[in-house]
């Protein structure tokens, strides 16, 4: 049985103002029909072009103007739980312009700014995510200063679980582009609510950024000293920390990841638990020059020698990445060498892109196998 | 523990509501009972809702806030139990390593295309594994702990036994011990330190959800909805064993996959002989010299299905 798609059966009937009108009254955008999807644009523009980042797909695809009238518009299959951020590039007078979907409302925000976010059939927004009214809120420090002999004076953001009591012992996490994290992957209210549902335990959250991140996170030694010897030593001495590397975790994504990786990588056995994200874990098969330009190179150093030598650095490791991300060969590739080595990994791909949308997706899975809360152990 | 044993009432979750004052009532108990809610922790003295359900008096023997006590004024007693308690954690990764492990090699087997008796004769080796990793880490643990008892004897302890004699004293004039549920390591080990069992030897016992598990042989923990992946019921612990033959599921609606007949055959022959029970809300199961005499919940079976209402 053929499904006639809305676009078709607008094309096949009077092609007026009124007509479009009452196509774009009729539904929301992009127009999902079982697997296909339709972007749409209505104005006046020589061409319009949807511009994803959709690995695999060609990034800028043409809008088809519906003859007769001024809407434009694309339609192709999507699978099953997918979610994709797009913008729309309208060219006018020679010139293209991006800028987000006007018929959606959905958008998803980086420190970029904000991009138009489309969802296939399956695909459902966490409701994990939102403010519980239940989930009694942490606390946030939002600058504790940490003196240290690498990096001088610099702030971290510092999360204490709601009901943080000095005298017992908590599990430390730290977070790179931690305040990214915040703002964009909604993760104080995840970890209110993963808390409050006995999914992770209460623990103590520190969020840092880089000023310099590019090259911090490529495999910078000193990077790794001031996490390790000068951050977390000062953290275990101002809160009541368990200090144990069964409780200790790094996490990050993209160079994030690289970052907590190599910092484990050069300090074997200190960090129990590490959750890498859509890492940037770039490398080569052969020479030492991967095509993704110069700011990678010591990552594809590092991760040429890791490869060639993987060593078990931490217990558990949680790695995951965005099928429509070009890192997935990358990360796909990584993970039977992180495996042979002993540690117990676990590894989920997700229908979704190099975004912070997808990494805040995946944390509900990969904090609570990294640290498995009271859940288990609760019977009321 | 010899002679008559007195009579125990386990009682199925308590979520969305307490019905703990009906069971009370049902066991036909009058007058002052000993509560104790040590499985909600830090929030061991939020009782009023329940203390009101209860209906009657009712004194709480913060248990959780007397170890507290004790951890605080005890370091050595303290640094010690938290040393065996690091180690039994590490010793929890370990079997939990082991049975992930046992679970991966089941399923590979599994799915072969071969013989079905074949296949039956190798889910039986299966279970016997886990059967196997059960007995082991069950056995480790409490040789660590017999080993902590013997080195320390914590009731001997000047603060225990101090918290010990006022335990009794409420107990001596009590008419029950009304046990809630919540954290069960916490709700057994503070019921350990201070022998709560032997303080309250002839009372009868009202225990719920988590609270009912602690009282039976063997304390299994499980959740098929876990946030990660697929979960695996796990043994924690041996109880304190008034109620014989029996392993205790709270809260099946939203714990169990009721429809995994394999999964629940599994489980049911991993605890064999026991008898498997699960208890939703409302559910109960009425105990005497420390057999089941009737019921009221759903009992799990070794061909993986399962019958509501149970009446034992």
């Amino acid at each position: 049985m053929s499904i006639t798609r809305a676009i078709d059966a607008l094309a096949s009937g009077p092609k007026d103002p009124a007509a479009v009108d009452a196509f774009l009254a009729a539904h929301t955008f992009p127009l999902v029909e079982g697997p296909a999807i339709t972007f749409v644009f209505r104005g006046e523009a020589e061409a319009v072009n949807l511009k994803h980042w959709v690995y695999g797909l060609p990034s800028s695809q043409p809008l088809a103007r519906l003859e007769g009238t001024d809407l434009w518009h694309l339609t192709f299959e999507l699978p099953r739980g997918s979610r994709v951020e797009y913008k729309l590039e309208v060219v006018r007078g020679g010139a293209g312009q991006w800028f987000q979907d006007p018929l959606n409302q959905s958008l998803a925000r980086d420190p970029f700014g904000a991009n138009s976010v489309a969802h296939s059939e399956g695909y459902e927004v966490p409701e994990w995510i939102h403010p519980d009214p239940e989930a009694r809120p942490g606390t946030m420090e939002d600058e504790h200063w940490v003196d240290s002999p690498t990096f001088g004076r610099r702030s971290v953001a510092v999360y204490l679980p709601a009901r943080f009591r000095r005298t017992r012992r908590y599990p430390l996490l730290v977070v790179h582009d931690g305040h990214d994290y915040l703002r964009y992957a909604s993760l104080g209210t995840i970890l209110d609510n993963l808390i409050q549902r006995l999914e992770i335990p209460d623990m103590i959250v520190v969020l840092t950024s880089s000023p310099n991140r590019l090259i911090e996170y490529a495999d910078d030694e000193r990077h790794a000293r001031w996490l390790t010897e000068e951050l977390v030593p000062h953290l275990e001495r101002a809160l009541p920390i368990d200090a144990r590397p069964q409780t200790r975790c790094l996490m990050g994504a993209s160079f994030g990841a690289v970052a907590a990786l190599s910092t484990a990588w050069r300090y074997p056995g200190f960090y129990g638990r590490l959750l890498l994200q859509s890492g940037s874990f770039a490398f080569t098969d052969i020479g030492d020059r991967n095509h993704r330009g110069p700011l990678f190179d010591p990552v594809v150093a590092f991760m040429n020698r890791l490869r060639a030598q993987p060593i078990p650095m931490a217990e558990r490791v949680f790695v995951s990445c965005g099928m429509y991300e070009s890192l997935i060969y990358e990360n796909r590739s990584f993970v039977p060498a992180l495996q042979s080595t002993g540690m117990d990994v676990r590894y989920v791909e997700a229908r979704d892109g190099h975004n912070w949308e997808n990494w805040r997706d995946r944390l509900r899975e990969g904090l609570s196998w990294l640290f498995p809360g009271p859940l288990l152990l609760v019977y009321e | 523990m010899g002679g008559l044993r007195p009579p125990i009432l386990l009682v199925g979750t308590q979520d969305p509501r307490f019905d703990l004052g009906a069971a009370v009532r049902e066991a036909g108990v009058r007058g002052k009972v000993a509560l104790i809610t040590a499985g909600w922790q830090e929030r061991e003295s939020e009782d009023s809702e329940l203390v009101e359900d209860l209906g009657g008096p009712v004194v709480n023997l913060r248990l959780h806030e007397r170890a507290d006590d004790v951890f605080a004024r005890d370091r050595d007693l303290s640094d010690a139990y938290k040393k065996r308690q690091r180690q039994l954690r590490l010793l929890n990764d370990f079997y939990r390593i082991r049975l992930d492990h046992a679970f991966e090699a089941a399923r590979a087997i599994s799915v072969r295309h071969v013989d079905e008796d074949l296949l039956d004769e190798e889910r039986h080796v299966s279970v016997e594994e886990l059967r196997h990793l059960d007995r082991d880490h069950l056995e480790r643990c409490v040789v660590r702990q017999v080993a902590f008892d013997a080195r320390w004897k914590p009731a001997q302890r000047p603060i225990v036994a101090e918290h010990r004699r006022e335990i009794a004293k409420i107990l001596a004039s009590s008419r029950a011990v009304v046990l809630a549920g919540g954290h069960v390591a916490s709700l057994l080990n503070r019921m350990k330190l201070f022998g709560v069992v032997d303080l309250a030897a002839g009372l009868p016992w009202i225990a719920a959800a988590g609270g009912a598990m602690v009282l039976t042989e063997r304390i299994f923990l499980f959740h098929d909805f876990p946030p990660h992946g697929t979960g695996i019921a796990e043994v924690f612990d041996v109880g304190f064993g008034l109620v014989k033959d029996v392993v205790v599921l709270p809260d099946p609606r939203r714990r169990i996959r009721l429809d995994d007949r394999q999964g629940i055959a599994r489980f049911v022959q991993r605890i064999a002989p026991a008898t498997c029970v699960a208890m939703d809300s409302g559910a109960r199961l009425w105990v005497e010299r420390g057999r089941v005499v009737r019921a009221f919940a759903h009992r799990l079976f070794q061909d993986g299905t399962v019958e509501p209402g149970w009446t034992g």
